[in-house]
């Protein structure tokens, strides 16, 4: 991206935002902090301390399937693995994950801002995430049992179990109000805070993704927020809302809960499908294939993607109607998602590729989140659905979009902004490594699980049928092979943070967008001189990366 | 375990066949040309890129054909769905509870049962009916599933085509012992059939 800095600002911090004192000094600089980067940094470990209990989970639950019962923990214990794995890795990992992270990190820097519009609130944010994070913790922890209904809550068993639901919920609430601060954060930093001559049509396409995942966060939370708080008050003053014992009705429940959650997969997807499209072209040294149609599909699913809830219903005697119409738009939802797919493909040809771990994770991504998308159509025909909704097809399809997708998208992300983070490289051939043990891990864990459904086995089973075991202790080793590539890949990065080689050049892959242009690590307020940008983003002049190295 | 047992199984089956096959283009064209590029196109080998902005007739050609596609697998499955809406007039009807943690069936002469007995080849309608928390009526070698809701009667209904025993399960997640919510749908002859439902009779007659 041609850029100019001018002398218009200086502000004359030449620190690290690492190493730069304020107001406060120490710990209290980082607990206090409102620079977005520290922010990014502080959900950094926060997020991926709870993705390290949700793994733990994870590994459990695949430990006690790989025998038809009594592995390890009774029923209840299995039910509140799964419940407590589902609540983590949804609300606590896979939805903040992007956009907490190196959206707050990035975001700003990339449309070539100081900070975001409301540094305040964005601690706020962070704050909340923690307090909606110990709530969790806490219903696994006291008395009366972590909760066992599942991460959908669904009525009426949610109004009848035993356990701590009540606190999960209210933590669901919490977690959700910092969302709605994390979205109208971004929305108004990305219509006030870019940089002159950064037109709509210049952002990166990162920033296009968090602004289509922005408005999703704003408008779809809140329903969600107030139908926890509906569960909440049936529960405690016998209001009928959802229970027919009280003369509520529990299809209700899942329309409120769903017309929310299914928009959720979009807040899920969307930032790490602007990850890969940042990615691709810098690796391939070459424009992105198809700018605006990569910009405008984010915005169509964005659109589309709140119109398809009742999907998750069609085994639930909806009308035929509202059969109709929800299969038809859940199969067009999914064009969007296949024009980006093309379109990174197009960006390959005639690149000039260097096979980096961010390029790889990205490449892994495009191919599982297709399987992803791809079973996705296969359940968007009725017919299917009706055979193999809540079977262990879904839990395949549902990890291959989450985990394959943003999962996937997330570990592309940190290879590719780490070094640029912390001023340190970490070893890339150990990163390889540790890619080959994910993704075949990957793969061997879940893809069995669509044989699995396909075969009839309903999800969420604590007991199983001797006829799906072969399968399911195959699923098991791949679980061990992913969680030895995540060890592998974890220590390899934080290994680099204390003993990694340290990087002072601005541009390590050759990438044209803003944030190669200032320092590693950036900053306290981001850039010297205020930047002004003339032309659109990943228009790559020759190979950057000689350039720099010239230098 | 996918045998050929109710009047669902081949439209399901095809239509699943169908849509894979598609997937399976797909997947094997992005994978194909991904891993193409990448080894025609690496630094070692491509020293200069090129930037090529896009293309119109590209994202024309990518846009139409794959709606077109879809257009055609969603018409599959609700042709699919359609026949499982539309019971035919004279089906047997039986009423299916589903309570934590069975099932149990009544027959419209008040037998009931814990397991289901159907005649081969006679339509059967069955009437949902949840006791306490949602469950789902599973069938997997029919092909059918319908959840279970209190306060609300869902149907389904399937044309038994194959004797022998087949599994039910419960497939909506409903506490402690879910996942052994087992019965089994039994599809017999029709002299078997009204032997079984002469003696349930009888014996309810000794009670
Ligand atoms: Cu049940």
């Amino acid at each position: 991206m041609a850029s100019e800095t001018l002398s218009i600002n200086h502000n004359g911090y030449h620190e690290s935002y690492l190493e730069y004192q304020g107001k406060h000094k120490g710990i209290w600089g980082w607990l206090l902090t409102t620079d977005h980067k520290r922010i990014g940094v502080l959900y950094m470990i926060s997020i991926l301390s709870f993705f390290a209990v949700g793994v733990t989970l994870g590994f459990l639950i695949r430990l006690e399937l790989l025998t038809p019962q009594g592995t390890i923990v009774g029923p209840q214990a299995y039910n509140e693995f799964f419940t407590v794995h589902g609540v983590i890795m949804i609300f606590l990992f896979i939805i903040p994950v992007i956009s907490a992270i190196f959206g707050n990190f990035f975001l700003p820097i990339l449309i070539g801002a100081k900070d975001v519009a409301f540094p305040r609130i964005n601690l706020l944010s962070w704050y909340l995430y923690l307090t909606g994070g110990a709530l969790v913790l806490l219903a696994i922890v006291l008395p009366g049992g972590a909760p066992d209904t599942g991460w959908t809550f669904y009525i009426p068993y949610s109004v009848r179990t035993s356990t701590n639901l009540i606190i999960t919920l209210v933590a669901a609430f919490i977690l959700g109000m910092s969302s709605i601060l994390t979205g109208l954060n971004f929305i108004s930093t990305i219509h006030r805070m870019r940089a002159e001559g950064m037109s709509w049509f210049k952002m990166p396409l990162f920033a296009w993704s968090l602004y289509a995942t922005s408005w999703i966060q704003v408008i779809a939370t809140p329903i969600v927020g107030i139908t926890l708080v509906m569960v909440i008050v049936e529960r405690v003053f016998h209001v009928g809302i959802f229970d027919p014992t009280l003369g509520g009705d529990p299809i209700l429940y899942q329309h409120l809960f769903w017309i929310y959650s299914h928009p959720a997969v979009y807040i899920i997807i969307l930032p790490a499908m602007g990850v890969i499209s940042e990615i691709v072209p810098v690796f391939s040294q070459r424009t992105i294939f198809g700018y605006k149609f990569i910009a405008f599909s984010s915005i169509a699913i964005a659109v589309f993607g709140s119109l398809v809830w009742a999907h998750h219903m069609f085994s639930t005697g909806i009308s035929d109607t509202a059969e109709f119409v929800f299969s038809l738009l859940t199969f067009l939802v999914a064009i969007p998602s296949a024009i980006k797919v093309f379109n990174w493909i197009a960006t390959l040809y005639k690149g000039s590729i260097l096979l980096e771990p961010p390029l790889l994770y990205a490449l892994a991504f495009i191919f599982l989140f297709t399987i992803g998308g791809l079973t996705g159509i296969i359940q968007g025909a009725i017919s299917l659905d009706i055979y193999l909704t809540d079977t262990y097809f879904i839990v395949a399809h549902f990890h291959y979009t989450m985990f394959g997708g943003t999962g996937f998208g997330f570990f592309a992300a940190l290879h590719y902004w780490f070094p640029k983070m912390f001023g340190r490289q970490y070893n890339k051939k150990i990163a390889k490594i540790a890619f080959w043990f994910v993704f075949i891990g990957f793969n061997t864990l879940y893809f069995p699980m669509f044989i699995l459904g396909w075969m009839g086995m309903p999800r969420r089973s604590y007991h199983y049928l001797p006829q799906f075991q072969p399968l399911h202790v195959l699923s098991t080793v791949g679980s061990w092979i992913l969680i030895t590539g995540l060890i592998i890949m974890f220590t390899n990065l934080f290994r680099s943070l204390l003993k990694g080689g340290k990087i002072t050049k601005k541009n390590i892959w050759g990438g044209e967008t803003l944030e190669w242009q200032i320092e590693t690590p950036p900053t306290f307020e981001n850039f010297e001189f205020e930047p002004k940008v003339f032309e659109a983003p990943y228009e790559y002049k020759q190979n950057e990366i000689e350039k720099e190295e010239v230098k | 375990m996918l045998a050929d047992a109710s009047n669902f199984v081949h439209s399901v089956d095809s239509t699943f066949t169908i849509i894979v096959a598609i997937c399976v283009f797909f997947l094997v064209l992005i994978t194909a040309l991904m891993i193409l590029f990448v080894f025609k196109y690496n630094s070692k080998r491509n020293k200069k890129a090129e930037n090529i902005h896009g293309s119109l007739p590209l994202e024309i050609t990518w846009t139409v054909i794959p709606v077109i596609l879809v257009l055609y697998m969603f018409y599959l499955g609700w042709t699919g769905y359609k026949q499982m809406t539309d019971a035919p007039k004279n089906s047997m009807i039986v009423d299916v509870y589903g309570q934590m943690w069975s099932w149990s069936y009544k027959y419209p002469n008040g037998v009931k049962s814990d397991t289901l007995f159907v005649p081969i080849n006679k339509p059967v309608k069955l009437m949902l009916h949840s006791r306490d928390v949602d469950h789902s009526f599973y069938v997997p070698a029919f092909r059918i599933k319908k959840d279970v809701i209190p306060d609300r009667i869902n149907t389904e209904w399937f044309l038994p085509k194959r004797l022998g025993s087949y599994d039910v399960f419960c497939a909506e997640y409903c506490g402690l012992r879910h996942s052994y919510m087992y019965s089994e749908v039994v599809v017999l002859s029709q002299d078997q059939y009204d032997k079984w439902m002469a003696g349930k009779l009888s014996d309810n007659d000794k009670e």
